[in-house]
């Protein structure tokens, strides 16, 4: 039985339509919605939880975020510079070293900073956070440093020989002419980093940490094994998106600002 | 007297493609000198070598007698004495036309910052763009964007000025804006060497033309006679085809 494209184009139409309305449908219907709110979502348990979620958990992980997000942008400029420099020692370092630490998971880094280099080393990084702020900057640094480098190498020719020309020093061409057009390329990218890494502050509890210092996963965790119920990890969940949601919205903004000066 | 700009046997190879073979040009002070020729016959790389943003293969070149072919000479001191203007102007975008200007003057003089607005505002005044000191480059059309590049650049006090091609990206309303302003800054007497297509340009303001072809320079001497009676079947070929089109 031939279709016409008409009847088709119909029939998909209504599959593409139909098909997810009923499985969303069965889910609502067939779901045990009262077992679901037991287990995730008791307000009691929730409204426990507060104030010190959020003045502990959701302040150290804005805590690890932020050393890290700077440790790694400190980090991650001079072996971008390496990575794009006339020599080639200097080349193999950086490209060593964003290979290495993109290569490792975070969880390793963490632990080899926190545990193995203090005993091989005898050198332990001060300060409650330092360890895993450090740890958390440098797998940041390895992902920036190629962000870094793309924006570098985005920015046109012409710019670097219109500086130079004017005898600009080459240094003083990167950090007055092609840096700040450089971030401006890199704001995506970078707040893309940011996220990761306010995610990948909840992996810093592979070093332990205190009462003081425990981040908001871990310290949703806690609740859970406290409270025998899943409401912590929800509060949790949406405490994430209260930061990240705000930090893309903001990136948005200022990309969207920059860009009539271009 | 030393010649503001001084080529000798200036040689330059991409990979095994030679673009400049041999080439012996001076520059006085003061003088204006265009260079004209075929597309790809090296005359921008040969305006390049001269502040050496392209690095020679061979020869020398000397810039009031410094050899700025010289690994040890101080290459951005050099560069401060000779104005670059681009076919594409390359204003830095991220700053205002005041940026633009006074960025180099600031941080390569160490010129205060109301010494360097000043030393700005008359340069743009000369190029006719006092109104736009606050606006971004993007707000600007091609002819106003390639005057303000020559104001950022007549703002280090340049002993001299190379021009490449810098109407070349012009829609051909705006050039005429453009050519009066180097026709000024030609009749105040500023050392001007020019890469051009403009050959009435050339006619009106070159002390000498220079024609290249192929790496070489075929002919040379003053405009009336490269232009109007060239003594070289390549020069006549290549004015044939450029003044009857």
């Amino acid at each position: 039985m031939a279709l016409s494209r008409r009847q088709r184009s119909r029939l998909i139409h209504f599959t593409t339509t139909a098909v997810p309305l009923a499985v969303l449908l069965a889910v609502v219907l067939l779901a045990d919605w009262s077992a679901i709110q037991q287990a995730f979502f008791q307000p009691e348990i929730a409204a426990d939880l507060f104030p010190r979620i959020v003045t502990v958990g959701v302040k150290n992980t804005l805590i690890y975020t932020t050393l890290a997000f700077i440790g790694g942008l400190l980090i991650g400029l001079p072996i971008a510079l390496l990575r794009l420099s006339s020599v080639r020692p200097y080349r193999w370092f950086a490209a060593t070293y964003i290979e290495l630490l993109r290569g490792v998971p975070a969880i390793v880094t963490l632990i080899a900073v926190g545990f193995a280099i203090p005993i091989a080393l005898d050198v332990r990084v001060p300060g409650q956070y330092g360890p895993a702020a450090l740890a958390l900057a440098l797998v940041a640094a390895a992902y920036m440093a190629e962000t870094i480098r793309a924006g570098i190498q985005a920015v046109p020719r012409g710019q670097t020989e219109a500086a130079r020309s004017l005898g600009m020093s080459p240094a003083r061409t990167m950090i007055a002419i092609v840096i700040p057009q450089a971030f401006r390329i890199m704001i995506p990218p970078l707040t893309n980093e940011l996220v990761l890494l306010l995610k990948d502050s909840s992996l810093v509890f592979v070093l332990g940490t205190t009462a003081e210092t425990v981040e908001l996963a871990k310290y949703g965790r806690d609740a859970v094994s406290r409270t025998f119920n899943g409401t912590p990890l929800t509060v949790v969940a949406l405490l994430y998106l209260a930061i990240s949601l705000p930090l893309t919205r903001l990136a948005a903004h200022l990309e969207r600002r920059g860009a009539p000066a271009r | 007297m030393i010649p503001a700009i001084e080529l000798r046997g200036l040689r330059k190879a991409f990979g095994d493609h030679l673009v400049l073979d041999g080439i012996d040009l001076q520059v006085a002070a003061g003088e204006k000198v265009c260079v004209i020729g075929p597309s790809g016959s090296g005359k921008s790389t040969m305006l390049r070598c001269v502040n050496r943003l392209e690095e020679p293969s061979g020869g020398q070149v000397f810039v009031e007698g410094t050899e700025i072919t010289d690994p040890e000479c101080d290459l951005d001191d050099i560069r401060t004495r000779i104005g670059m203007v681009f076919q594409h102007f390359n204003l830095f975008p991220h700053l205002t036309v005041m940026g633009n200007l006074t960025v180099a003057p600031r941080r390569v003089r160490r010129m205060a910052k109301n010494e360097a607005v000043v030393t700005a505002r008359q340069m743009l005044a000369r190029v006719g763009l006092s109104e736009k000191e606050d606006a971004y480059p993007a707000q600007l059309s091609g002819g106003q964007q390639q005057r303000v590049a020559i104001a950022r650049a007549l703002c280090m006090d340049p002993d001299m000025m190379l021009f490449d091609e810098v109407t070349s990206a012009l829609d051909p309303e705006l050039v005429g804006d453009v050519l009066k302003v180097m026709r000024d800054l030609a009749d105040e007497g500023m050392t001007m060497l020019v890469v051009t297509h403009e050959m009435g340009f050339a006619r009106e303001v070159a002390d000498r033309v220079v024609f290249l072809d192929d790496g070489q320079i075929v002919e040379e001497g003053p405009p009336a006679q490269v232009l109007g009676a060239p003594t070289h079947e390549r020069t006549r070929r290549f004015l044939d085809r450029v003044l009857h089109h």
